[in-house]
């Protein structure tokens, strides 16, 4: 820790949620009080998000969506939300990120799970956000929301991972306010979906991790960057967000905003 | 988390239990030939919280004894078997460790021990060196992050 960390305390906490792993990071001078409540309530929001959006689970409302047994204008606000999310993110990004993805056989499937991480991740934070004086931080599965609660303090340090090695880092990118997500293909894990062609992304790029003032809008822009090949990363970068490209090669690209 | 007012020996306390119930944790982990979602036992003081209550899990407890800065957990049982795990503190931070039980019963019992503990000693190493606080990466599973840089941060904190 630096000096001006010196005299802070800090907490941490770790849940399985939605399938994901979830640390939060809680550092100021007293880490009590409403903190352990806080942090409760984040969990809690972010299970009842899985028990909704959970595309693994037959009974939840987007499954039911999907299926067709419920119209949208019939679904909870939160799920009208996402989906003018996403249909928004679609706009965005040129179709690069959409919640319909083509399927092999020729239909169609709703899938806004990778926009539902970055929006639940940041909205539970909020019940961290209100607690005054502390810095803290949210990472999901990769995805990392945060803020510093004084300029005094150092920022977080977020360690982008090498995408062809777990135990490495390729860069460091630091965090005042905002968010922080990487979109590759892991190890074992689930596959980018390019929705044009429904099949997974083959890609020159390992990874692509987007930094910026939104961790939803970070997420969704990292997965279309993956998508494309990274050649809208100018484009990103001039709306705010910094982008780092991580080629299978080993190549790092990086954009940003002067 | 313990009331004591040494901050210094606090960090040192937190910081072994947490290992030894990391290192539990992975010992305990299924691999990717078994889909179960969740350790078939509660390990004890661990910051994973499994239960609906939703309680934030943090602090680990540590009821093993602790002299010249070695520290044994307690012994748990996995779904491997009995494992035990003793660490090695030195300034605060994870020295080494090693298992002092481990289920020997079969090969896929030794697989595990001798990948596991080396893993979490480097990796500890290098987020320290690193000085980050927190890991962005595409690796969403939690079988994944069992053996990741995140969770030796979270180690550090828990």
């Amino acid at each position: 820790m630096t000096a001006g960390t010196a005299v802070l305390d800090r907490r941490a906490w770790h849940e399985t949620v939605m399938g994901m792993p979830v640390s939060v990071h809680v550092r100021g001078e007293r880490v009590d009080g409403d903190v352990p409540a806080a942090v409760a309530a984040l969990y809690a929001e972010l299970r009842a998000v899985d028990a909704v959006f959970s595309t693994y689970r037959e009974d939840s409302e987007i499954s039911r969506l999907a299926r067709g047994e419920l119209r949208r204008r019939d679904c909870s606000s939160d799920v009208r939300e996402v989906l003018a999310l996403c249909g928004l993110a679609r706009r965005r990004t040129a179709g690069a990120f959409d919640a319909h993805r083509r399927l092999p056989d020729g239909g169609t499937a709703l899938d806004p799970s990778g926009l539902v991480k970055g929006w639940a991740t940041e909205r539970a934070a909020r019940h961290l956000a209100r607690l005054p004086g502390l810095d803290w931080y949210v990472c999901a599965g990769g995805d990392v929301v945060g803020h510093v609660a004084s300029d005094a303090r150092p920022a977080w340090r977020v360690g982008v991972e090498d995408p062809a090695d777990r135990d490495l880092l390729v860069a460091v990118l630091p965090l005042r306010d905002g968010g922080v997500a990487t979109s590759g293909t892991a190890a074992r894990g689930d596959h980018v979906w390019d929705p044009a062609t429904g099949r997974p992304v083959r890609s020159q790029l390992a990874s692509v991790t987007v930094a910026g003032p939104s961790l939803l809008w970070a997420d969704v822009l990292a997965t279309a960057l993956f998508v494309r090949g990274g050649e809208a990363a100018p484009a990103v970068a001039a709306d705010g967000y910094e982008v780092l490209l991580v080629e299978r090669d080993g190549t790092v690209r990086r954009a940003a905003r002067r | 988390m313990s009331a004591t007012r040494e901050p210094g020996m606090r960090r040192i306390v937190v910081a072994a239990a947490s290992t030894v119930s990391g290192l539990v944790l992975v010992l305990a982990y299924p691999t990717s030939l078994n889909r179960q979602a969740a350790p078939a036992t509660a390990l004890p003081g661990s910051g994973q919280s499994q239960s609906p209550s939703g309680s934030a899990g943090s602090g680990a407890s540590q009821s093993g004894s602790t002299s010249g800065g070695a520290v044994t957990g307690d012994a748990v049982m996995t779904q491997w078997g009995v494992v035990q795990v003793e660490v090695q503190v030195s300034g605060g931070k994870v020295a080494s460790a090693r298992a002092v039980q481990v289920p020997d019963g079969n090969p896929m019992d030794q697989r595990i021990n001798s990948i596991a503990v080396p893993m979490l000693e480097q990796e500890t190493v290098a987020a320290n060196s690193a000085q980050i606080d927190v890991v962005s990466g595409a690796t969403v599973t939690s079988e994944g992050y069992i053996s990741s840089l995140q969770s030796a941060l979270d180690q550090a904190g828990l």
